[in-house]
């Protein structure tokens, strides 16, 4: 479980997260959707501890990341997160990508690690490319990648940050089939997304952020069908 | 028309004795890049730390290696260090100035190696549970070894070109100091240095295309 308590994040003098509460459960797939700038990317770096909070807290399974005693390697390894970009590791084959964490943070064996990788790639569609290097691959291919490595950590949780963002638009939809896929197997996950036919087909819940604050959050039924906040009400009108 | 008659048989047989020469030019080389490698990382070390002192001493360092002539470079460790007390053999003297002048290049090398590298990498590593170490280590080192590789194979070049200024210090073992001694004794001046450059290019020319070889082996990506 992430229990996200009254968090509050500023940049110098620009607040960009105004006490933020939210609480995702096992399984639940929560979309984030919202203005450019209204702190959503904010929030995933600060949920896995890549950017400190200035209040209030984050308990991932209980665990608080921001106190002083956590380990965040430990608690990374068990929260996945995937960027816009994707970032694949240029001088490694996909296959070593993929390897690489589960090596050196985990500790695996040389074989275990292999394994588990090849698994993985074959589950996003990428069996065929182990022995690639990524500058081969289309930007949906290393986008796909980046989430088998992801992957390959078995973590509980997953943050996906506008995946598809930096796409080519027929490159899209092998990346959200792949978010789908995961859904569906019951991961946990907190998408930010653009895609809102996406959001409303996988969330379990939506929350809608506006300049800092979670300006409304439910179900898709009722955020689509009826939405209350009225910077909601414009932003949907604007994206359709 | 000239008043000179080329004689090329006796510097043939001065061959052997410049290829001696050769090598120990090589071996000043191969060490004052050994040398200058550790020395710019560690300068680039210093660099990064934010402690001023450290920070600072690595820029003289650089700016002097590489805002000053190679030639004073080493004059400073031979003589500049004798008058310190400091009395360095000519050998010596010119390996520390050829790796006071490699360091300063290299630490410019490795700093744009290092940038050339965007920091989300880091950060990717960073997010998948590596500590910051790692992440240098199998991450950014890979990547800025090959930004840094021909760059550095460069200097190698450079430093064995260098090598010929230890004449000024009194080296006479290496491939220009043999020249200048055989000259020296025969004054067929044209015929040794001829040779000696044709020599020193063939080396140069050897460290450079084995570098391309290599680096089209390590780096496949
Ligand atoms: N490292 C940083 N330093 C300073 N300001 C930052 C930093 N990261 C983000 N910001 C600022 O914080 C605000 C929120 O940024 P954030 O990236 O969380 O927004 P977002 O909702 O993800 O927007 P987008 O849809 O454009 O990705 C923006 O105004 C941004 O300029
Ligand atoms: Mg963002």
């Amino acid at each position: 479980m992430i229990e996200i308590e009254n968090v509050r994040k500023s940049f110098g003098t620009l607040e960009v997260l105004k006490g933020i509460d939210l609480t995702v459960k096992k399984g639940e797939v929560v979309t984030v959707i919202g203005g450019s700038g209204s702190g959503k990317s904010t929030l995933l770096t600060c949920i896995n501890g890549l950017e400190p909070i200035d209040a209030g807290r984050i308990k991932v399974d209980g665990t608080e990341v921001h106190a002083k005693s956590t380990d965040l390697n430990k608690l990374r390894s068990k929260i996945g997160i995937v960027f816009q970009q994707w970032n694949a590791f240029p001088h490694l084959t996909v296959l070593e990508n993929v390897m690489l964490a589960p090596r050196k943070v985990l500790g695996q064996s040389k074989q275990a690690a292999e394994e588990m990788a090849v698994k993985q790639l074959t589950h996003v569609g990428l069996g065929e490319k182990l022995s690639v290097y990524p500058n081969r691959m289309s930007g949906g291919q290393q986008q796909r990648m980046a989430i088998a490595r992801a992957l390959a950590m078995s973590p509980e949780y997953m943050l996906f940050d506008e995946v598809t963002s930096a796409l080519d638009p027929q490159l899209v939809g092998e990346v959200l089939d792949t978010l789908r896929m995961l859904a569906s197997e019951g991961m946990t996950m907190i998408c930010v997304t653009h895609e809102m036919k996406f959001a409303r087909e996988v969330s379990d819940r939506v929350a809608f952020f506006h300049k800092g604050v979670m300006a409304e959050i439910a179900p898709p039924e009722a955020l689509f069908g009826a939405p209350k906040d009225p910077e909601l009400q414009k932003f949907l009108a604007a994206t359709h | 028309m000239f008043n000179y008659t080329f004689h090329w048989n006796q510097a043939l047989k001065a061959l052997p004795q410049m290829l001696d020469g050769a090598l120990i030019t090589l071996q000043i080389a191969l060490l004052s890049m050994l040398i200058g490698v550790v020395c710019a990382l560690a300068l680039t070390g210093f660099r990064l730390s934010g402690n001023r002192a450290l920070s600072g001493f690595a820029t003289a360092w650089i700016e002097i290696a590489r805002n000053t002539p190679a030639l004073f470079q080493i004059y400073m460790a031979h003589f500049g260090l004798g008058n310190f007390g400091i009395h360095l053999s000519p050998y010596t003297a010119l390996l520390v100035g050829i790796a006071f002048n490699n360091a300063g290049y290299l630490a410019e090398n490795f700093r744009g190696a290092l940038k050339a590298i965007p920091d989300t990498q880091a950060r990717a590593g960073r997010s998948l549970g590596m500590t910051a170490l790692q992440a240098f280590r199998y991450i950014i080192l890979p990547q800025m070894m090959r930004v840094a590789f021909l760059p550095t194979t460069n200097q190698m070049v450079w430093a064995i070109l260098m090598t010929s200024l230890g004449v000024t210090v009194g080296m006479n073992t290496d491939l220009a100091g043999v020249t200048q001694e055989l000259n020296a004794r025969s004054f067929r001046t044209f015929e040794f240095f001829a040779l000696a450059a044709v020599i020193y290019y063939v080396i140069a020319k050897a460290v450079t295309l084995a570098a391309r070889a290599i680096a089209s082996r390590m780096f496949r990506y």
